[in-house]
């Protein structure tokens, strides 16, 4: 079972099938579906050898007119964010449990399951654009239909954001394409190639503006608040747990081999702009009474730190931000997910409405102060891990790094102060409405954040499995750059 | 050859089934003479090309290919069409007669090899079209888009001539192997007639296909016609003019590049804004297809634009992903303009929950002309921009990408009325057998071009 071309098949399939079922049930075969596509990522993960090398490749023919061809492929970089996908697609399906949404729903999130798989594994510019684009359609359907609020203005604006970035990346990749001659688009000749520097700064700009209007990096996270507010939670999950993973990735697996020089030159500003994230998101974070709004901005501050570490360049941050980026995955889902309790109980997620949850909902008090530590990066739990590696490879780049690790570090302290504001909103004090009784959380709600729970604590004790995953793909690239 | 002849005697035959009221009989005999034009079209394939009869006309695989497509083309318009007619107009079998007879200008443009030919092609493609257009006599709006049509078809038509005419005043022929002899044998020393001949030529041709500053016909034409002309001017005449333009340039003219390379920049530059640009302003859906395909004729001069050995592919993919996705598009409209009686965006209200099988099939359209991934739509734009990207026009490819972001506004519109508004209208929309017969083709044959070019992509 270590065919890699399953792994894009089964949501393919799934989503066909999805698709024709129109009853509630759905939901229970999108589950067992999505759990299938887990149980067939494991046999990569046990067979994979962290030695830098790309395995289980496998390339056919695709339009042979122009050259072009399918190759997919997972190394280190790939293997965590392809894990990231397939696990936190059941859980964000569980998560949806309470909505009685019918297959159409767990239909798309399957697409865009398939596409987010092709995004990772697409070992050649074509089938990564495709993978991109493709992921694109589902949350935009998703966001729309299932949203509230200005869902249709709102969404059309991500849209065309979004599309625009991709054009550009298009633009580029046909650049590149026509460089080999018009015959070649795989990733191993567009990362060898010698360009000259002033075409590396385009390339840099190109790309960089794709993935960082996905990430969404300052200033081009304007879509992104609106999106994640009025997207369903489903539709905010796969947005901020996975799709922006796409954007880093991209950084990664394209942007740093392609276009190195054009890295050096602007580096910097590009190091620059995801610390004013990090600031920025964290200061309005922290001014925000919508919960879902302050977990979008402080989304914006999370990856913000973690594009800093790609772009420090050493191999500690960029193990630290592959890390952080699962990391983050997992505690954006869980955050999202009890916002979305919170406000099918009580009917509000805005925290004047809120307070005095803590007497009535235990269990829930106590995975959301867990879940909340691992956001804020408190020891034993994951998100420490992540940020002290960033920090720490940040704080080791080049002339500035101290003072670029210093404003990343202003992170840990913000973080804190605006989670425990929301915490202490919302669950602590007097119950703002006063009356009723709220049910604990139960069934699958309590499977779910114990999962998310369980998540926080084992990576945040035993992160090195995970690390060892990325250590040789990630120095055999930065040998590739320099 | 067989087909044109096919084709000619097809028309005649028709008038006389009309003659002697068959009126069930037109459709079929149709549909089965143009299937047997495919037959005809498909042993050429296999033959070796020649020019015939003294230089008139060359069969080759660029020829036949967009014969074919366009005459699949017409197959499934006439599909369309089978109750479509008897509702708007009395002369049925004329309708038949006018298309069969326009199609077989267009494969005449599309085969020429002299520009006698090409000019008797564009003549009976677009006289034919002319009546068509205006064939709802008592309705002003489509008698005014039939004059406005005439006049402009006229007035490009003396453009054509005169260019014509000249070049034949500077070369000695209107052969275009003779042209072209004309062109590599004394490329420093040719007379000025012959450029004033190339621009003039290049004025009527963009008139044909729709180009900005010479668009100004098609909202408006496009508009007052019946929707099933719409389709098969925006559609077919559209593909064959490209056809034809494409093989004058790439026959004749390409060593003279450097020439008319800047004035079909700043067309393609202002075809590419004013389209998509008009097309956002627009509240009806039918013109906002006008422009959209203004702003596809920008995209598809690409291909001229940066003329090559691949253009031909790169132009004949984007035709038929093209005229795919607008007769769907516009075949939706049908059928909405028949439930609700109007145009407009709003009357695709709600179609998602009432019919999601005509709402799938629009929005797989919609994602093709915006060039998504995995449509056709995405495929035909890749090869326009490489194609495109080889001659390092770098900058306009930034301006197109900011038009393709452009376009995704318009295109999605439709998307949001059906999936996100709610409906005016109560009951679901007729969705009539052979509709769903032509968009189940057009739908599959979008996604297999979108995941599976191989077929098509290296044909010519």
């Amino acid at each position: 079972m270590d065919n890699l071309f399953i792994l894009l098949l089964l949501p393919v399939i799934s989503a066909i099938l999805l698709a024709f079922i129109k009853t509630p049930s759905a939901r229970w075969a999108a589950l067992i579906l999505s759990l299938i596509q887990l149980g067939l990522t494991v046999p990569f993960i046990c067979q994979f050898i962290p030695d830098g090398s790309i395995q289980f490749s496998q390339s056919f023919s695709w339009i042979d007119a122009m050259g072009i061809s399918f190759q997919i492929g997972l190394d280190g970089i790939s293997l965590p964010m392809v894990i990231l996908t397939n696990g936190l697609i059941p859980l964000i399906i569980l998560a949806s449990f309470s909505h009685q949404h019918k297959g159409g729903f767990y239909g798309l999130i399957s697409f865009m399951q398939a596409g987010l798989v092709l995004v990772f594994i697409a070992l050649d510019a074509f089938s990564f654009y495709v993978g991109w684009e493709a992921a694109l359609i589902p949350i935009y359907f998703i966001c729309a239909l299932w949203g509230d609020g200005d869902r249709i203005r709102i969404n059309l604006k991500f849209f065309v954001y979004t599309f625009f970035g991709s054009l550009l990346m298009l633009i580029a990749i046909i650049y590149l394409y026509q460089q080999t001659g018009g015959n070649d688009m795989s990733w191993a000749t567009l990362t060898s190639m010698d360009l000259a520097p002033e075409v590396q700064n385009w390339l840099f700009w190109a790309f960089f503006i794709a993935f960082a209007i996905k990430i969404p990096l300052f200033p081009f996270h304007t879509w992104q608040p609106d999106t994640y507010t009025h997207g369903p939670s489903a539709g905010t999950m796969l947005l901020s747990g996975i799709m922006l993973k796409m954007g880093l990735f991209g950084l990664l697996r394209w942007l740093l081999p392609i276009a190195p020089l054009g890295l050096a030159r602007f580096g910097d500003l590009a190091m620059i702009l995801s610390l004013i994230g990090v600031v920025y998101g964290s200061i309005i974070a922290f001014k925000m009474m919508d919960a879902k709004r302050l977990i979008a901005y402080s989304s914006i501050a999370h990856v913000g730190l973690i594009s800093a570490g790609i772009f420090a360049l050493n191999q500690t941050s960029i193990q630290g931000a592959i890390l952080q980026m699962i990391n983050h995955g997992i505690s954006v889902v869980g955050l999202f997910f009890i916002i979305d309790i919170i406000q099918k109980r009580t009917g509000s997620r805005n925290l004047k409405d809120l307070g005095g949850l803590a007497s009535q909902m235990p269990r829930l008090t106590i995975c959301f102060l867990i879940i909340l530590m691992g956001a804020i990066g408190l020891p034993l739990t994951n998100g420490f891990i992540g940020e002290f590696l960033l920090l720490k490879g940040i704080f080791s780049s080049g002339d500035y790094g101290v003072w670029y690790a210093v404003i990343g570090g202003t992170t840990l302290i913000l973080g804190a102060v605006y989670m425990l504001r929301f915490f202490q909103k919302s669950m602590l004090g007097q119950r703002a409405d006063g009356q009723g009784v709220l049910k604990d959380i139960h069934g699958h709600e309590l499977v779910l954040l114990s999962i998310i729970v369980i998540l926080v604590i084992v990576i945040g004790v035993l992160p090195n499995g995970l690390l060892q995953l990325s250590e040789g793909s990630v120095s055999q690239l930065l040998l590739q750059i320099k | 050859m067989g087909a044109i002849i096919t084709l000619s005697l097809l028309g005649i035959l028709i008038l006389y089934i009309g003659l002697f009221k068959a009126k069930n009989a037109l459709l079929p005999v149709s549909i089965l003479g143009l299937v047997l034009a495919m037959g005809f079209q498909l042993y050429d394939w296999n033959q070796q090309a020649s020019p015939l009869y003294q230089g008139m006309v060359l069969f080759d695989h660029f020829s036949l290919s967009f014969s074919m497509l366009c005459t699949a083309l017409t197959i499934l318009i006439l599909l369309l069409s089978k109750t479509y007619f008897k509702a708007i107009s009395d002369n049925l079998a004329e309708y038949y007669t006018l298309i069969i007879f326009s199609l077989t200008g267009a494969l005449l443009v599309c085969s020429y090899h002299n520009f006698a030919m090409l000019f008797i092609g564009l003549e009976v493609m677009s006289v034919a079209l002319y009546i068509l257009v205006g064939i709802r006599r008592k309705d002003k709006i489509s008698n005014e888009a039939s004059l406005k049509y005439f006049l402009m078809g006229a007035f490009s038509t003396g453009f054509l001539l005169f260019g014509i005419t000249l070049m034949y005043g500077a070369a000695g022929s209107f052969d275009l192997a003779a042209l072209k002899q004309y062109v590599i044998a004394n490329p420093a020393e040719i007379s000025p007639l012959f450029y004033a001949g190339i621009l003039l030529l290049l004025v009527g041709l963009c008139f044909k296909i729709g180009a900005a500053p010479f668009h100004f016909w098609t909202p408006d034409v496009y508009d007052g016609a019946p929707i099933l002309i719409t389709i098969f001017m925006s559609t077919v005449v559209k593909i064959a003019s490209f056809a034809g333009f494409l093989k004058l340039f790439s026959m004749v003219l390409v060593p003279l590049d450097a020439f008319w390379t800047p004035v079909l920049l700043t067309v393609v530059v202002i075809t590419l804004f004013l389209g998509n640009i008009s097309a956002l302003m627009q509240t009806s859906f039918k013109r906002m297809m006008a422009y959209s395909s203004i702003s596809h004729a920008g995209y598809m001069l690409f291909a001229i634009l940066s003329i090559g050995t691949t253009s031909g592919s790169a132009i004949l993919t984007y035709s038929l992903a093209y005229g795919l996705a607008s007769i769907v598009a516009f075949g939706a409209l049908i059928l909405v303009n028949r439930h609700v009686g109007s145009d407009q965006f709003e009357s695709f209200n709600g179609l998602g929950k009432s019919n999601p099988g005509i709402a799938f099939a629009v929005t797989i359209a919609m994602l093709s002309l915006a060039g998504i991934p995995l449509t056709a739509g995405f495929i035909a734009k890749f090869m326009m921009f490489s194609q495109v990207m080889s001659d390092y026009h770098t900058v306009l490819l930034v301006l197109a990408a900011i038009n393709a972001a452009v376009g995704i506004f318009y295109y999605l519109r439709v998307v949001v009325h059906m999936y996100f508004m709610k409906p005016g209208h109560e009951n679901t929309v007729e969705f009539p057998l052979n509709f769903k017969i032509v968009f189940v083709i057009a739908v599959i044959l979008t996604f297999i071009l979108g995941v599976y070019p191989n077929a098509i992509v290296g044909i010519i």
